[in-house]
């Protein structure tokens, strides 16, 4: 059945701690018991990216990864990432191009694009695409995607 | 006191300490059905005395940018920055909010911008002239004197000013104009040029909330399991002590669907999959994709035709015609697969009932609270939030509905999340479609008769509250078939209806989606028959069409059309005309010996009349493309036992930014009454796909998905490697 478990997260600038399952996916501790929306629910088995949040900097599937497993690694969310180099310049670029239509899978788009940025200063278009294939946008705001990227890392 | 073209200032309103004015549309382009409102928030404009100025959005926000755009037309005329309004979803109601073009509160079918720009420009201009009449009384002045500009009235002989603000109390004392001048285009300061979306800031910050970010005190959360096979009854529960693990609330029924309830959607979700459920799989537990389309075909051959066109001595013209060419095409069930996984929030108490829920039919949402709660209508709010993708998934109300009777069966709020394997199984799919056409050519290969026949189910049995009569025209059937850019010579298109057994649903592109693949396919297989390019065979039959003449050479121009390409590559053009737009895209790809299709590029040109924004022009295009690609490469909804097959984005597979060509849009605006733009890309993309894949490999490919055409794209491929050896 799933005994609850006692974890301190660090999740943004805040430490939070929660009684939650061991396998409580940390997607729905940051939405359901954290309270932060940003980050979204899109298919649940790792497919689309829409959950992604950064662990110490790297870019995970939230809603795959259980809370328990986190450990004291920095939790970084969408509503968080602006406050990192990498983070503020993808936002800037995201508005100065346009790039969001519908919006729902962004700040995944985002934390994907930020991720990359921070450990390739200047990616060309196979390390867009390896980093970002991940992310799937219905809307279809691929082509800004790339050239927002590209316009973050001037 | 209502004439026509003018506004009617219908209340004033006292909301929060500050004075507010509110305008109404005039009566004439109201809904049919307007008995509804809801009251408080009222009206277009809202000018508040701390001088924040909110404009009341009709069309709900779904990724389209039509906050932004419909806040342009009023913006144009009310003589205010974008940078100084805010905007917010209308409530339901029909006498405010309806869509002129349908007479109802939706959105949908690309109708935003065409139904509401004479409209919401009234708007704007009622209420800047009713300001600067209170300015100029105040001044004793000549409005002619005075003048308008972000948000403050100049009397320009002067220099005295006073803003909006500080009018509103004078304004909404004068008489309502009975008809106030709009702008002539060459005026405009907004409409016309890019300006930045007001949704963004938020959408890249985290801070914008859809439904599903809804958070409402007391508020638990649902997961929830359905029948298998449409139709099905759940037959036993068993519980299986799932009400004392950790976080669940409630365990709830329905006929056909379970809840279990949690203080959190993963104590839910766990909870859901501890129960045992019996279903009684019902009369559809034998059907098969193989069975619906033995049936449709069937149907084609036997059933009885509905004209939508039938110009005089067609099928004489056809029967006298040189040569007659033949092919049957066929597109399957879609899913709509929105990024957002469909969730309602829903508190029903004995005194009212609130919904939260990003829908694009906020009448049909309350009414459905209404009857399941036995509610009065004006007890159900609708609070309509911004939508992760509709793409007319949210033209239907279904799971509102059963949202509504799974809270109705608790005290506190409930929010209601599919999963996504729900999300796709339990979608109310894109129609399938099986088309046969036949067209008579000359002896130099130009078309002088033309026969479709469309056989499918129709969506207004679901969407229409009293369904479809039988032997009536469904107008969608036939859209972009019976009427098309070309002279096609003597025409022949006719429906025959046969109702899938699984409910069906609008989807980006509406009937254009269907039969322009259909249409734009067989032109270039006439094309070959009569050994012309395909560009040239299309211009030769716009003659009398220079708008949709204009596009096609100018997506031809920038595309290099009729420039040398590699081996394995090939270029494909499509062309319609549809909600009142004119595009043509091409496309090129390459092929490889596996049958492997890369879309490399596409090239769009479009003539939308008055481009209102024209960045989200470009961007609907944009993807447009990239969701009818998606569809036209992998996506058919199969059923295999009563049960869909597919799930996730695993199996029902999206184009990835690894796989998406590089678009450009050139928009060539003729000044003529904008058209709409959401469905536009979409339409395009399969046809022009579809003609690329035959460029390059010498295979017609007929049937949608293409990759379910894999196999054959291999031969085709191979074969031409052995033909130039």
């Amino acid at each position: 059945m799933g005994s609850e478990v006692q974890m301190r997260l660090q999740i943004n600038d805040d430490t939070h701690d929660v009684d939650v399952a061991a396998d409580m996916p940390l997607l729905w501790v940051i939405r359901d018991i954290v309270g932060l929306t940003g980050t979204k629910f899109g298919c649940g088995i790792a497919q689309c990216g829409a959950c992604t949040v950064h662990l110490d900097g790297r870019p995970v599937r939230s809603c795959m990864l259980p809370a328990s497993l986190v450990g004291t690694r920095q939790v970084m969310t969408i509503e968080g990432i602006g406050q990192t180099e990498s983070g503020r310049r993808v936002q800037a670029a995201w508005l100065s191009l346009e790039v969001v239509q519908c919006g729902f899978c962004q700040s995944g788009q985002i934390m994907a694009a930020a991720a990359l940025l921070a450990r390739e200063s200047h990616p060309d278009d196979a390390a867009i695409d390896a980093a970002m294939a991940g992310n799937i946008c219905r809307c279809g705001t691929y082509p800004r995607i790339r050239a927002a990227i590209k316009e973050a890392a001037r | 006191m209502t004439g026509l073209g003018s506004v009617s200032r219908r209340a004033t309103l006292t909301m929060g300490g500050s004075l507010v004015l509110a305008f109404a549309l005039p009566r004439r382009l109201r809904a049919a059905n307007s008995a509804v409102t809801t009251g408080a928030l009222d009206g277009f404009v809202r000018i508040a005395s701390d001088r924040t100025i909110t404009f009341v959005i009709p069309s709900v926000e779904m990724g389209q940018g039509i906050y932004t755009a419909e806040a342009m037309l009023i913006a144009e005329e009310l003589e205010v920055g974008l940078d100084q309004i805010q905007v917010v979803a209308a409530p339901p109601d029909g006498s405010l909010y309806a869509q002129p073009l349908f007479g109802s509160q939706l959105t949908g079918g690309s109708t935003s911008i065409r139904g509401f720009f004479d409209p919401l420009r009234s708007v704007g201009a009622t209420a800047r002239t009713m300001l600067v009449g209170a300015a100029a009384a105040r001044w004793g002045a000549a409005t002619s004197d005075c003048a308008a500009s972000r948000a403050v009235v100049t009397h320009q002989p002067s220099g005295r000013t006073i803003a909006y603000a500080d009018l509103v109390d004078d304004a909404r004392r004068l008489p309502v104009p009975l008809t106030v001048p709009l702008k002539p285009e060459s005026a405009f300061a907004l409409v016309g040029k890019s300006a930045k979306r007001l949704d963004t800031p938020g959408k890249v910050n985290g801070s914008a909330k859809f439904g599903l970010d809804v958070r409402v005190a007391g508020m638990k959360t649902a997961a929830v399991a359905m029948a298998p096979v449409p139709g099905g009854r759940l037959r036993q529960l068993v519980e299986n002590n799932v009400r004392s693990m950790p976080g669940v609330v409630d365990v709830l029924r329905l006929e056909d669907a379970v809840a279990v309830v949690g203080e959190h959607y993963w104590a839910a979700r766990k909870g859901l999959a501890a129960l045992s459920l019996d279903w009684d799989l019902g009369a559809l537990a034998g059907m098969s994709s193989a069975s619906l389309r033995a049936e449709q075909e069937a149907a084609s051959m036997a059933g009885s035709p509905i004209r939508g066109r039938a110009d005089a001595a067609a099928a004489q013209a056809l029967g006298d015609a040189a040569r007659q060419v033949s092919a049957t095409y066929e597109l399957p069930f879609l899913a709509h697969a929105t990024m957002e996984p469909i969730n309602t929030t829903v508190h029903v108490r004995p005194d009212g009932c609130d919904i939260w829920v990003g829908t694009q039919v906020p009448l049909v949402a309350q009414r459905l609270g209404a009857e399941i709660t036995g509610l009065p209508l004006d007890r159900v709010a609708v609070h309509n939030q911004l939508i992760g993708g509709g793409f007319g998934r949210r033209l239907m109300a279904d799971t509102v509905e059963q949202a509504v009777r799974f809270a109705r069966q608790v005290p506190y709020p409930l929010k209601v999340v599919w999963s996504r394997e729900q999300d796709i199984r339990n979608d109310r799919f894109r129609p399938s479609y099986y088309d046969r056409i036949s067209a008579g050519l000359d002896r130099d290969g130009a078309p002088v008769a033309w026969n479709h026949r469309v056989t499918s189910g129709t969506v207004r049995k679901y969407f229409d509250q009293d369904g479809w009569p039988e032997g009536k025209l469904d107008p969608d059937a036939v859209s972009g078939a019976a009427n098309t850019p070309y002279a096609l010579g003597k025409m022949i298109v006719e429906w025959v209806r046969h109702d899938p057994p699984v409910a069906v649903n609008w989807w980006r592109g509406v009937g254009e989606t269907h039969n322009v693949f259909v249409v734009e396919s067989f032109l270039d297989e006439l094309a070959h028959t009569a050994g012309r390019d395909p560009v040239a065979y299309r211009r030769a039959l716009l003659a009398d069409n220079p708008r949709s003449l204009a596009v096609l050479d100018l997506a031809a121009m920038k595309a290099g059309w009729g420039t040398t390409l590699p081996p394995g590559h090939g270029r494909g053009v499509s062309l319609h005309e549809s909600f009142g737009t004119r595009a043509a895209v091409v496309i090129e790809v390459s092929v490889t010996a596996g049958g492997d299709v890369t879309v490399r590029r596409a090239v769009a040109a479009v003539d939308p009349g008055i481009a209102v924004n024209p960045d989200s022009i470009r961007a609907q295009i944009e993807g447009g493309l990239i969701f009818g690609l998606s569809a036209a490469l992998h996506n058919e909804i199969t059923f295999v036992g009563g049960q869909v097959e597919q799930s996730n984005f695993n199996d029902y597979r999206q184009m990835r930014i690894n796989e998406a060509p590089s678009i450009e849009v050139h928009i060539a605006p003729s000044g003529r009454p904008p058209g709409g733009m959401g469905e536009v890309g979409t339409v395009s993309a399969a046809p022009a796909l579809g003609n690329a894949i035959f460029a390059a490999t010498g295979r017609r490919l007929r049937t949608l998905p293409f990759d379910r055409a894999q196999p054959a794209v291999i031969a085709a491929v191979e074969g031409k490697r052995v033909a130039a050896e």
